[in-house]
């Protein structure tokens, strides 16, 4: 993976513009979190983890799995198709629920 | 007389929406659609994240650029990649008296624009900038399949679009107000799914209805919007929701000005595409002419039109007419 390139505007601050209602649930899971999942054993670039406008997904190289902050998300979908595994559904959060544009 | 106008799209969806409750439309805001409900193969209704179905005689899916609907229903696969666009974008508060003053703008007035070139690194995409009453709307959209190549957040690409000269000052003093992101689809005219079934059609984003390269799409999803309306009010006069009734729609939109736009686009993408260096190599390119047409630099005008004429034939004069034809569909 590569490193962050150095920025005036974090991602972070970018999102602290944002409001969010937040959902009690997750509306984003992977269809294989375990050890044996192709975020571990297969994806080099986790695609998930770099290209997310949200930071929505971290790779966690100590415990060897890719964490979801759901809470970040902006709802744009491209993870579902970022994914070169097909591994992650990302549906939209229930209704009402989720990020609050206030210009969008 | 204006010829086009930006608008803050949440203000805009609620006047929008209040203008159709006016009209009669019942909304049902806060409830997510989760899937389509079909009765003998055939669909008729939709269920919600509530739990609670809804029947209905047509379900017109215009759920934008991720419409999961439309997948669920089995009319679209998932979009790749090649297929969308990623786009990040600020909006930053500005006095209208500043905005007026950089933009060289009359109050009331506005600007857009598209930045090409080195600001995309390399990528098949542009940044954006237009002015709104006492904001600015600075964006960048590029094809997803980039962003993933490169590995870069258009989060921090944005940032990098901030430091480019001409941006800095535009947006300088500014504060951000929101940020944002969101999809595009771009597969075009070729991507489009079946635009109607039995009791059920497709619109707007869902349908790919956009035009890049024309910065449209709000219209044209207002315009299919319409135009699904009409279809369904002919369809009910008859008493037959069947896709032989309302391919009605399709017909109304090949006839308007959404499809035959998408259709005369259809194939610039990928034409721009096929050129590696494309948005590289030619925004260069118009930038040293410029720059040699504009330069009093004590070289006799006649050398600087050889060396305007040895800058485009290095790039090969067959090759430049073959790379830019595409762009003949673009021209006005």
């Amino acid at each position: 993976m590569k490193p962050e390139p150095k920025v005036d505007m974090t991602v972070e601050a970018k999102l602290g513009t944002l409001e969010w209602k937040k959902a009690p649930e997750s509306h984003i899971s992977l269809r294989d979190s375990s050890p044996q999942a192709p975020c571990v054993a297969k994806c080099q670039d986790k695609p998930c983890a770099a290209v997310c406008p949200a930071k929505v997904y971290e790779w966690e190289a100590a415990h060897q799995k890719i964490v979801v902050n759901y809470e970040n998300c902006i709802e744009c979908g491209a993870c579902r198709m970022l994914c070169p595994y097909d591994n992650i559904i990302c549906d939209w959060p229930i209704g009402g629920m989720g990020v609050k544009y206030k210009y969008g | 007389m204006p010829n086009c106008y930006t608008i803050i799209r949440v203000k805009f969806d609620q006047w929008f929406a209040a203008q159709a409750e006016a009209a009669g439309v019942e909304l049902f805001c806060g409830v997510t659609v989760r899937e389509v409900i079909r009765k003998d193969g055939r669909i008729c209704g939709i269920k919600t994240s509530d739990g609670d179905e809804l029947e209905a005689r047509v379900v017109l899916a215009c759920d934008g650029a991720n419409s999961l609907l439309a997948q669920k229903a089995g009319f679209i696969d998932e979009l790749k990649p090649v297929e969308v666009a990623l786009g990040a974008k600020e909006v930053i508060a500005l006095d209208a008296k500043v905005i007026e003053d950089r933009f060289q703008l009359n109050p009331g007035e506005g600007s857009a624009m598209e930045l090409f070139g080195s600001v995309t690194m390399g990528m098949l995409g542009y940044a954006f900038i237009y002015t709104n009453k006492d904001s600015i709307s600075l964006g960048v959209g590029c094809r997803l399949s980039d962003y993933q190549a490169k590995g870069l957040r258009p989060s921090d690409h944005l940032e990098l679009v901030k430091q480019h000269p001409f941006i800095k000052k535009m947006i300088s003093g500014g504060k951000t107000l929101e940020y944002s992101s969101h999809l595009i689809p771009e597969g075009g005219y070729k991507s489009m799914p079946p635009l109607y079934a039995d009791g059920f059609l497709v619109a707007g984003d869902a349908a790919q209805m956009t035009n890049p390269p024309y910065r449209e799409g709000s219209n044209m999803a207002m315009t299919a919007g319409r135009l699904a309306g009409e279809t369904v009010i002919e369809a009910k006069k008859k008493g037959d929701f069947s896709a032989a009734t309302l391919s009605v729609y399709a017909a109304k939109l090949k006839a308007s000005y959404v499809l035959s736009d998408m259709e005369d686009i259809k194939d610039l993408e990928e034409a721009v595409a096929s050129v590696p260096d494309f948005l590289q190599a030619y925004p260069k390119l118009a930038c040293d002419l410029a720059h040699l047409r504009f330069a009093a630099d004590g070289v006799p005008k006649r050398q600087h039109l050889k060396d305007a004429i040895k800058r485009v034939r290095a790039h090969g004069l067959l090759r430049i007419a073959k790379d830019l034809w595409p762009l003949r569909k673009v021209a006005i």
